[in-house]
């Protein structure tokens, strides 16, 4: 038992904080700007594919990879760090879909042919993925999506609907389940996952405004999109486990806890230059910082089991779930101390904290849905983690 | 980062779990819980053979192993509800003893812990309302070589078992803590009825004389000593309680997935999954917050900080653990003869021992702002 990184890895640490602190937009570590929260700010696409290319360069977008796909074989320890650090220095640029949700997916079940061709974007911070999983019935019950991708010679021509698409309207790429067997004796056994560029014609994204009044996600329809067959996945109506594989990995992507930390510290220390801190608001911090220092006892734990070989099976949902309900509390705490103040747009410039309060407050009712629903994730861990029976 | 037990762990948890599944089923705990003094010399003895009241104390005195050791076998005393005067006389008195007596105080007194003949406990709490050193107030008189003792301790754990008891008294300048023979003249004992079944009581001291060499490390230093165990003291409760919420857990889970209702286990309905995956995940955290703490101990870095966020989360994921295995249960766990109200009993007084979660979350207040 060890609850320390090692020198090496503390060294990473240190060397990451100052890259940061040199590299990172000063403006963005001003008003403290929170990773759900960065689409707030202006120019804000601009700055993140800018950090993104700047983490590239170092070599940090691909830590673990193995080194012949160009990464350094690091201990997943290392990307955990770099994410840390990121968080503390509201920094942007670590875009997860790409190097946290495909590209995973694409060196575990991906072809020797689709890993050269797309992993080196990804490391380089240069190509940014966006996700293509819900549809406008079908969110938790993935299973059951419609959109259609029927076989014409060389490749799939797609035609459906795809909804919640985070960062559709600049991504380069995305990742799509689709349904390929209507007939599939269970629904889930035929789907496909393929790889879609995003100036395909036939592709439209629609905005949705969220209710903090930012643009992160979209609706994304499309009309007889012929993807080439060479961008599959493994293998046709084989896509579910990939689409799982992503699932796991989203999970265990966004460091909750890191986010909701930094948050943390940053109301206390708005809260104090105001002089907002009741007792009440005390003791409540305190059960907060717990609820922080057990998600990350709980996210170095599942990191500790992927650095040995674990599967992570349903600790991935844990970890999501433990990490997004802290930033939400985290979040709500925020509007309790600062009151009349917090509830301010983020507009205004009386809102403390440059109106991250309510800001992230209002962001915060996603991260019960995002990545699955909190109701999904207590099923997986019932389900799976404790062998409960299903209903369904 | 390391989360995984070495060698020397496992083969502590093997035999506890072990001792435990053939020394302490239910119907002992039963029985323990209604006797008088909480245990039986035949099974302290047993204990003693077995290495497990040696445990984290040196070696040259008959003791193995170390803190962590220690923290793995109490989870699993937690995991039958052990009762009996273990935490008071390894954690309190024993580890105390080891870090701050003498040589000759050692010598006297370890190996006889570590054979079963002695049981110590630790008398220091006189009000509920200040858990600092401003709380100890009974006072010991300086007379020629010796000390003189008068005052009262409250929620004394095994008062009425020990043969020793680490006394916290008001010197001079600051606390002293005195090794006092219980069986001293102007002692008394008064044992409390406990819901829970766990052996307290008050000590009352009136002109106890006690010799300059039972001091217990330096004179007016005695507070730096009883913070360190009070580290230890809330971590090991921690361990039990993470232990006796896993229990819970597991009985539970085995009913629920027997019970029928509607035509399905009850575990098959959402509203009880979900309580399942909570509890879990409080389990969960309340071990990695304990372990955090133990291993801190263990390497002996200052745990405060971490000992107050166990404390705080660990009680309170135990409570609810308990509550949810209480409605998991229905009618049936809310009976006396079912086994879960002795760990949800138990694991409330636990919560209070040595400072609950309100004491704990006003510590973590001061070391974070």
């Amino acid at each position: 038992m060890d609850f320390r990184f090692s020198p090496e890895e503390e060294n990473f640490r240190q060397e990451v904080a100052a890259f940061l602190e040199k590299e990172g937009p000063k403006e963005w570590h001003k008003r403290k700007v929170s990773f759900f929260d960065m689409s707030g700010q202006e120019n804000w696409i601009a700055v993140h594919r800018d950090m993104s290319r700047k983490l590239g360069a170092k070599g940090w977008l691909s830590l673990h990879w193995p080194k012949e796909y160009g990464g350094k074989e690091l201990s997943p320890f290392y990307r955990l760090i770099l994410r840390e650090e990121l968080a503390r220095y509201h920094c942007p640029g670590y875009h997860s879909l790409s190097v946290d949700f495909v590209a995973p997916a694409i060196l575990l079940k991906g072809s020797d042919e689709l890993k050269k061709r797309f992993l080196p974007g990804i490391a380089s911070g240069e190509v940014m993925w966006c996700e293509g999983l819900s549809e406008p019935g079908h969110g938790s019950d993935l299973a059951a999506i419609e959109t259609f991708a029927k076989e014409d010679g060389d490749a799939y021509v797609v035609n459906g609907q795809k909804i919640w698409t985070t960062y559709a309207h600049f991504a380069d790429w995305m990742f799509l389940l689709a349904r390929t067997d209507r007939n599939a004796e269970r629904n889930y056994r035929g789907l496909t996952f393929f790889l879609v560029d995003m100036k395909t014609p036939g592709i439209t994204v629609n905005p949705i405004i969220n209710m903090a009044g930012h643009h992160d996600f979209n609706e994304v329809f499309l009309d007889d999109v012929r993807i080439p067959r060479e961008n599959i996945v493994d293998a046709v109506n084989k896509g579910w486990y990939v689409a799982m594989s992503v699932l796991d990995n989203e999970r265990t992507s966004d460091l909750g806890y890191a986010i909701a930390g930094t948050l943390l510290d940053d109301i206390v220390e708005g809260a104090k230059e105001m002089d907002m801190l009741n007792a009440r608001n005390k003791i409540r911090m305190a059960e907060l910082y717990i609820e922080c220092e057990v998600a990350r006892l709980t996210h170095y734990h599942v990191t500790w089991m992927l650095s040995q070989g674990k599967p992570l099976d349903y600790y991935a949902a844990i970890c999501k779930l433990l990490g997004f309900e802290a930033i939400q509390h985290v979040a709500e705490f925020g509007l309790e101390v600062f009151k009349n103040y917090g509830i301010l747009s983020d507009h205004s410039p009386l809102a403390p904290l440059y109106g991250r309060i309510s800001s992230c407050y209002l962001r915060s009712f996603g991260h019960s849905m995002e990545a699955g629903t909190s109701e999904m994730d207590r099923d997986v861990i019932a389900q799976r983690g404790m062998g409960l029976p299903r209903l369904r | 980062m390391d989360f995984g037990l070495n060698e020397q762990q496992e083969m502590m948890q093997t035999l506890a779990k072990d001792f435990l599944a053939a020394e302490y089923p239910d119907k002992v705990l039963k029985a323990m819980v209604k006797d008088e003094l909480g245990y039986t010399l035949e099974l302290w003895k047993k204990m003693a053979q077995t290495n497990l009241l040696g445990l984290s104390l040196p070696e040259e005195y008959g003791g193995v192993g170390d803190f962590l050791d220690l923290v793995v076998v109490l989870e699993k005393m937690g995991r039958v509800c052990y009762l009996g005067p273990y935490f008071s006389t390894v954690v309190l008195g024993g580890s105390l003893i080891a870090s701050t007596g003498s040589d000759e105080q050692k010598q006297k007194y370890l190996p006889d812990i570590a054979s079963g003949k002695t049981i110590f406990t630790l008398a220091l709490t006189e009000t509920l309302n200040d858990n600092t050193a401003n709380g100890v107030k009974l006072k010991a008189e300086k007379q020629g070589d010796s000390y003189i003792l008068n005052g009262k301790k409250i929620f004394v754990t095994d008062a009425q078992s020990a043969n020793y008891a680490v006394c916290a008294a008001r010197t001079r300048k600051s606390i002293t803590l005195f090794i006092v023979d219980l069986t001293s003249s102007g002692i008394t004992v008064n044992p409390y009825q406990t819901a829970a079944g766990d052996k307290q009581g008050e000590i009352i001291f009136k002109d106890v004389k006690v010799l300059a060499e039972d001091i217990l490390g330096e004179v007016d230093k005695g507070w730096d000593y009883i913070e360190k165990t009070l580290q230890k003291a809330n971590t090991a409760r921690c361990a039990e309680m993470v232990g006796m919420a896993a229990r819970a857990l597991e009985l539970a889970l085995e009913y629920a997935k027997e019970r029928n209702a509607f035509g399905h286990p009850i575990g098959a309905f959402q509203s009880i999954q979900h309580r399942f995956a909570d509890m879990k995940m409080d389990i969960d955290g309340a071990r990695f917050l304990t372990y955090q703490a133990a291993w801190k101990i263990n390497e002996s870095m200052d745990a405060a900080k971490e000992t107050a966020m166990a404390k705080a989360f660990v009680s309170q994921a135990c409570k609810r653990v308990m509550h949810s295995a209480h409605q998991i249960f229905g009618a049936i766990g809310f009976t006396e003869d079912h086994i879960l109200h002795y760990y949800t009993k138990r694991a409330r007084a636990y919560e209070f021992s040595f400072g609950g979660p309100d004491e704990h979350l006003a510590k973590l207040v001061d070391i974070v702002i």
